[in-house]
């Protein structure tokens, strides 16, 4: 189901902006009209709709306008022109009174240097949302201490935000966030304030969360790498307009312009990359009631040293080599059965590269992709995950 | 060149004031004497020793220890130099006129802080009334309410006035912008934006301006005793006037001893309490 959509937004800076969108409408571009009129373009034609339960991304540098992109959404900033659907109400055409419903109720908002109040506790802070709705001190408490639960942060509810270290104070926002119990959060670069180290936890806690809740989060970031970690689907601006939008591995994959691909060149594909798309698919298997002369046959064909013997329903039993089943047949011994090595690696369609590494160095035979019921999907041998990371153009055949 | 005859229709429009608006100025004279009157009854009729523990438990708990010894042998020295009444007389004035200045100044520096063409008018204004020489609003003050501590205390409003409203606005226009746009966020009104997030937020620069507007009354009051507001003011003006140097500087040290008094307890309101000593 769509929880939010927008559709044709435009925000441009200045004292005329409708003349202005005219202008751009017309195809002039962002520096012609500046020059002209003095006017910023912050969000150019900008469309996408959310899942309910998604991770949105919106990725691009300072200036590409995706800050003034997500602040349209709950309309800090007014767009110039263009819909926003929230659950169907289009939210640019609400009141005062409505709009402060919809973000007291509907949105809750994390920003980039955290936004505490100073001269409150934190679970005053935490409470704030709640206590703009007018819910009484105890509940309203009550909530704020759940919702500090969520985040780790229970026991720190008398402190002040200046206590507290960056990632904390975060929590708290996040928190904060979370204790009007909202379906949609708005992350404004939320973790980029951070370190490294505690970004990657806020990261890693965010996803644990998310898996629990199943919020609707429009994320922004400037980093890639964030963005490809954390993201469902992710739109990639430049200059207010989105020149992409799609999952990590099809921005990765299929990069929509000369823009992007310059921009993905140097990510980590160990760590986006997944198995399902590096994986060769199975031409020659065996079933374990084939037998050993049918199984050497096979191999010889196909010019392989082992294959692999799955049973009636096709799930896997394990690898046989050559040279067993040559030995069980000199043995004059037919039952696969005997020689079968189980000691394989399996991994689900959805593992990184990252992870399918490791599992080759105390291995000889290749990784094994495997569906829920261990049906063989498809296997990795040492060279794809080489080109996976590299980047080559190792497409699914 | 044309002499200008400025000062001649100032004249003209203060006498129009007077003589069409008497009545006006008869119910704030009223009423500001009433203010005046029972705060200098409250002040005289507390017994002194009540006083002093009053004071120095109050600067104890806003200041600290150094400033309520200070405050104890302040008051002791006033007493035993019997200007303990003067004193008194003095501080009914100061906290008239610093409450009307208050009344009128948060109100005014809130309203500054959210329009900026209103800020744009006060400022010529508020520089006005501050910068403009003290004595000159003695006159007009007499015009309209004769002689007396009312006229003083009216100068010493208009006197004292701008810094509150110049600090409460700064103050509020001060607060972090990100903050504002996060109580936006989760669906604050205007109202609820102004009492939970920028007053509190503007808190030490609005108190700095109270401290301010109270150290320029009490200077005002002093110069206000030239139109017969009475008090601390009156005893250095007869100190000067007689040639009696004795007199005018136990009057002026009552001065001294009060506004210091009232500048470390005001400027310690809001700020973290260190009672175990003087501050770091």
């Amino acid at each position: 189901m769509i929880k939010l959509e927008v559709k044709n937004l435009y925000k441009i800076f200045g004292s005329t902006p409708h003349k202005v969108l005219e202008m751009l409408k017309k195809g002039k571009s962002k520096k012609e009209i500046l020059k002209e009129t003095d006017h910023g373009i912050g969000v150019s034609n900008a469309s996408f709709a959310v899942e309910e339960g998604e991770i949105f991304v919106v990725m691009g540098l300072s200036g590409s306008g995706k800050s003034t992109l997500i602040r349209c959404l709950n309309r800090l900033i007014e767009p110039t022109s263009g819909v926003v659907y929230i659950d169907n109400e289009d939210i640019t055409k609400c009141d005062k009174a409505q709009l402060r419903e919809v973000r007291r109720k509907k949105i809750g908002m994390v920003f980039q240097n955290f936004a505490l109040l100073p001269h409150r506790s934190i679970e005053e802070n935490v409470a704030f949302g709640l206590e703009i709705q007018g819910v009484g001190i105890d509940e309203r408490n009550k909530k704020a201490l759940e919702s500090l639960e969520l985040v780790g942060l229970k026991g720190y509810e008398k402190s002040m935000p200046s206590e507290l270290s960056g990632g904390m104070q975060q929590r708290v926002g996040l928190a904060r966030a979370l204790a009007t119990n909202p379906d949609i959060l708005l992350m404004d670069e939320a973790f980029s304030a951070l370190d490294p180290l505690i970004r990657k936890d806020m990261q890693d806690e965010l996803l644990a969360l998310q898996s629990k809740m199943q919020k609707t989060i429009i994320f922004i970031t400037h980093d890639l790498d964030e963005a490809l970690k954390i993201g469902d689907r992710i739109a990639i601006m430049k200059d207010g307009e989105i020149v992409q939008i799609g999952s990590p591995e099809e921005i990765l994959k299929h990069p929509a312009n000369d823009y992007v691909k310059e921009f993905v060149q140097d990510v980590n594909r160990v760590k986006v990359v997944t198995a399902s798309s590096i994986m060769k698919k199975v031409d020659t298997i065996v079933y374990s009631k084939d037998g050993a002369r049918i199984a050497v046959r096979r191999m010889k064909e196909a010019n392989l040293s082992s294959v692999f013997v799955v049973d009636k329903q096709r799930k896997l039993k394990g690898i046989v080599t050559i040279e067993d089943t040559m030995e069980l047949i000199k043995a004059n011994k037919d039952d696969l059965s005997e020689i079968i090595d189980s000691d394989i690696n399996e991994v689900s369609p959805d593992v990184l590269i990252g992870d399918i590494i490791p599992l080759f160095i105390n291995s000889r035979y290749p990784v094994v992709v495997v569906d829920e019921e261990r049906k063989i999907l498809g296997i990795i041998f040492k060279v794809s995950v080489l080109a996976g990371i590299m980047g080559g153009g190792e497409e699914d055949d | 060149m044309i002499r200008l005859p400025l000062g001649f229709y100032v004249e003209k429009g203060v006498d129009w004031l007077t003589n069409n608006l008497d009545g006006f100025f008869g119910g704030i004279k009223y009423a500001i004497e009433s203010i005046i009157n029972g705060f200098e009854f409250v002040y005289v009729s507390v017994p002194f020793v009540i006083m002093l523990i009053l004071i120095a438990v109050l600067a104890y708990f806003t200041a600290g220890k150094r400033t309520a010894i200070f405050a104890v042998f302040g008051c002791l020295l006033i007493k035993s130099i019997e200007l303990w009444q003067m004193t008194m007389k003095t501080f009914a004035l100061v906290t008239t006129a610093t409450l009307i200045a208050l009344i009128i100044g948060l109100p005014l520096g809130i309203w500054m802080s959210r329009s900026d063409r209103l800020n744009k008018v006060m400022r010529p204004i508020l520089d006005f009334m501050q910068t403009m020489p003290a004595f000159v609003y003695l006159i007009p003050a007499v015009y309209f309410f004769d002689l007396g501590p009312v006229p003083g205390a009216v100068a010493t409003i208009i006197f004292a006035m701008p810094p509150i409203v110049r600090l409460t606005s700064l103050g509020i226009r001060q607060v972090p912008s990100d903050v504002i746009e996060a109580s936006r966020a989760f669906g604050a009104t205007p109202k609820q934006m102004l009492f939970k997030v920028q007053i509190p937020l503007a808190m030490p620069t609005i108190l700095a301006g109270l401290n301010q507007t109270i150290m320029l009354s009490l200077s005002m009051v002093v110069i206000s005793a030239m139109i017969g507001s009475g008090g601390l003011g009156d005893v250095v003006l007869k100190g000067i006037s007689q040639m009696k140097i004795g007199d005018g500087f136990e009057g002026g040290l009552a001065v001294v001893i009060l506004a210091m008094i009232l500048d470390r307890v005001t400027q310690s309101i809001g700020k973290p309490k260190n009672l175990s000593g003087g501050r770091k």
